[in-house]
């Protein structure tokens, strides 16, 4: 089906299920009960699910299939957000200029610091993509946000106020739209103690989502990613064949700047409202482990990693000592205290030390990610069973 | 001229900062050859020693005088600290008052230990692994320490002041006839620095430790191959390089009250001063340290930031990319090092 194999025919199948049926799959306790918490079917989280896997998807292409280590990838979402909300200022509230635009900007952004970055490779590649991205974010912040030229609105953020120009505006359509359909209406279902929210903005976001895995996967698996492959693995002796790689690897790294440029951008149109910490380099970071946390180089895992990291960011951040109390209180108190003592230090405001403590984790003992970790399990069964049937017969 | 000196001036306490983190980073790419993005984080403990320090100094006991009277008319509660009664009253005062200076004989061991601790325990684990993986477990190690602190001390900067005799304004101008007035600290902090720059070169130049260090760098493999057990020599270095960002933090806190993401902030800079100086080279990092810290300090006079805006804040990284694209193996980089 849409010349792919049967493998990845099936990768894709099961992620457009997964994404069109998020609403009933994230949200498997009733609305009344003590576990609700733990639902993640609401829209804001789930638009940053598949915003947040595009994002991962487009820097796995780059990292995954070439090994070059960006840090600084935030810098292309932040100016993705950017130019969508300027759309939003110049033109109307529609999302498809400000999605083009926010592409069109983060690939030529991109095109010129891969230009300049990819002249080196190794960790100096990293550095320089970080460096490259704290100036980025320290122009955003300081530079074009003083009175004679504001580009960026400095800390408050941009935002598109009352008396901005909107060309095409549409009146009474005041919050970000597709062609008259606004990302923030969500229709309600509710089936007996289930309430489900199917909301446009995710929807959209997750069919944009569902076409930018498509597109990887041709990647993957076309000529250009199988070059992409050869760099990662040997790139002296690709030299060495008299190839220039670099027009490759800087293809790769627009490619993926344009994700994130596009993630950027559906950021911006769920919540009109693009800041300068987008592009902070510890956002670079996060999207580094969501990459590697679902495996570095596969189809599926930036998007499982991507998933994982921000629903955790949202549950663990969201858990305080009290709700650690209610769990707990069937235990004897001194028992009860001392969990709470202990969760405590991971759960609320510590969560980013629960973060901190699962990269290292991850990259210590599962390098290849989850993914890596599902398939040796895998193995491992088999392999008994395999050693089992191997050991029938020789008795 | 005085404007000219002053701004030189200014950028040298950050300049020493710079130069001290970058020299303990290069120690350990070039023993080690491992990237370590948690050195910003063991600069960020150094300067927390100091301030465990002063709180343990300023522990006190409470007692109740009922000859004086608080603003709400209860007895008023005086507090001694231990060390008042321990050495008498002027001696424990000066104690707390050099709280600082003598943190640095609190942070060296400290600092030793915890860098010894990190390379046995994780970092020795990743020679062999991609220079991708090494960058992102100290990633994650750094982010772990930097929440373990702020767990402990809260998010707040905590100010930590410096000795009384130590803290104010000198004029420096005095004998050339200008006006320079520059504070006495940020003076210390500079002779502090040059004077651990010193010590850690003269120790790599004149100790036999040193040399075998030194042969280490230059080829592993052979000074194995002689009988050396080299391993145990980087691991000390290592514990080295962390003490040294650890004093640079410890010396830093009555500049800027620390914070627990102090390790973050510098982090990324002092990885482009070296990058700048030359990755491996140690002259490098000290002279790309000070270069970029006095460069800072002139982009942030009102002259430069009224011409380009903000050009304080872009200014170091402006200047990295510059050179890695002009000159890759930065200022005294030696050839062949690192370059691709």
């Amino acid at each position: 089906m849409l010349n792919l194999n049967q493998r990845d025919t099936g990768t894709f199948l099961f992620v457009i299920i997964i994404t069109v049926l998020a609403p009933f799959v994230m949200n498997p306790f009733p609305t009344e009960s003590a576990m609700a918490q733990f639902n993640a079917g609401y829209p804001d989280l789930m638009q940053r699910f598949v915003i947040f896997g595009i994002f991962a998807i487009g820097f796995n292409i780059l990292f995954g299939l070439t090994g070059y280590l960006s840090f600084g990838h935030a810098a292309f979402l932040g100016v993705g957000s950017y130019a969508a909300v300027w759309m939003f200022k110049l033109l109307s509230y529609n999302i498809i200029p400000a999605l083009v635009l926010s592409v069109i900007i983060a690939g030529i952004f991109s095109l010129f610091i891969g230009f300049l970055c990819l002249r080196r490779s190794g960790i100096y590649f990293s550095i320089l993509t970080l460096a490259f991205a704290q100036m980025s974010f320290a122009i955003a912040y300081s530079v074009l946000s003083n009175p004679k030229f504001n580009l960026t609105n400095g800390e408050t953020g941009l935002q598109v106020y009352a008396d901005d120009i909107q060309l095409f505006k549409v009146e009474n359509l005041t919050t970000p739209h597709l062609f008259g359909v606004k990302m923030n209406s969500t229709y309600e279902l509710t089936l007996g103690a289930w309430d489900f929210q199917f909301n446009v903005g995710y929807y959209v976001s997750a069919v944009v989502m569902i076409l930018m895995f498509y597109v990887s996967i041709r990647i993957f698996r076309s000529p250009f990613g199988l070059m992409l492959r050869a760099v990662k693995t040997n790139q002296t002796r690709l030299n060495y064949t008299g190839l220039n790689t670099r027009p490759y690897t800087l293809a790769a790294f627009v490619i993926s700047g344009m994700y994130a440029g596009l993630a950027g951008g559906l950021l911006a149109s769920m919540d009109p409202l693009a800041g300068a910490e987008r592009m902070q380099w510890t956002a670079s970071g996060e999207v580094v482990l969501m990459t590697i946390l679902g495996g570095a180089g596969t189809l599926l895992g930036p998007v499982l990693g991507a998933g994982f990291i921000k629903y955790f960011e949202n549950i663990l951040s969201k858990i305080n000592d009290n709700v650690l109390h209610a769990w707990f209180q069937y235990l004897p108190e001194w028992l009860e205290n001392s969990l709470v003592w202990v969760l405590h230090w991971f759960t609320g405001k510590g969560w980013h030390l629960t973060l901190g403590l699962l990269f290292m984790i991850i990259v210590i003992f599962l390098p290849g990610g989850l993914l890596d970790g599902a398939n040796r399990i895998r193995e491992a069964i088999r392999g008994r069973k395999a050693k089992k049937n191997a050991k029938t017969p020789a008795e | 001229m005085d404007a000219l000196l002053l701004q030189i001036l200014n950028g040298l306490d950050k300049g020493s900062a710079y130069a001290l983190i970058a020299l303990g980073l290069t120690l350990i790419f070039g023993t080690l050859g491992v990237v370590n993005f948690a050195h910003g984080a063991l600069f960020m403990i150094g300067a927390f020693c100091s301030v465990t320090l002063n709180k343990i100094l300023n522990l006190s006991t409470v007692t109740l005088d009922a000859t004086q009277k608080d603003f709400l008319g209860n007895p008023l509660k005086v507090k001694t600290p231990y060390v008042e009664s321990w050495f008498g009253e002027a001696a424990g005062q000066s104690i707390i008052d050099w709280s600082v200076p003598l943190a640095i004989i609190f942070a060296i061991p400290v600092m030793l230990a915890i860098g010894v601790i990190m390379e046995r325990g994780l970092i020795k684990h990743f020679y062999k692994r991609p220079h991708a993986d090494q960058i992102l477990v100290t990633f994650g190690l750094a982010i772990v320490l930097q929440e373990v602190v702020k767990a402990f001390f809260g998010a707040n900067p905590i100010q930590t002041p410096a000795p009384d005799a130590l803290d104010g304004v000198m004029d420096l101008g005095g004998a050339i006839g200008l006006q320079l007035s520059y504070p006495v600290w940020r003076i210390t902090y500079f002779f502090f620095a040059m004077a651990v720059i010193g010590g850690v070169f003269a120790f790599l130049r004149f100790t036999t430790f040193g040399m075998v260090v030194r042969a280490g760098m230059a080829d592993r493999e052979t000074v194995g191959l002689l009988g050396i057990n080299i391993d145990k020599k980087f691991t000390i270095m290592f514990g080295i390089a962390a003490a040294v960002a650890g004093l640079a933090g410890v010396m830093y806190t009555p500049i800027n009250p620390p914070n627990y993401h102090w390790g973050m902030d510098f982090l990324v800079l002092s990885f482009v001063v070296v990058v700048v100086g030359g990755m491996g080279s140690l002259p490098g990092a000290v002279l790309a340290g000070f270069l970029l810290g006095i460069l800072e300090s002139f982009a942030s006079t009102t002259w430069a930031t009224t011409t380009i805006p903000g050009i304080n804040q872009i200014i170091i990284y402006l200047v990295a990319i510059i050179i890695l694209l002009v000159r890759p193996r930065g200022l005294m980089g030696r050839a062949g090092v690192m370059e691709e």
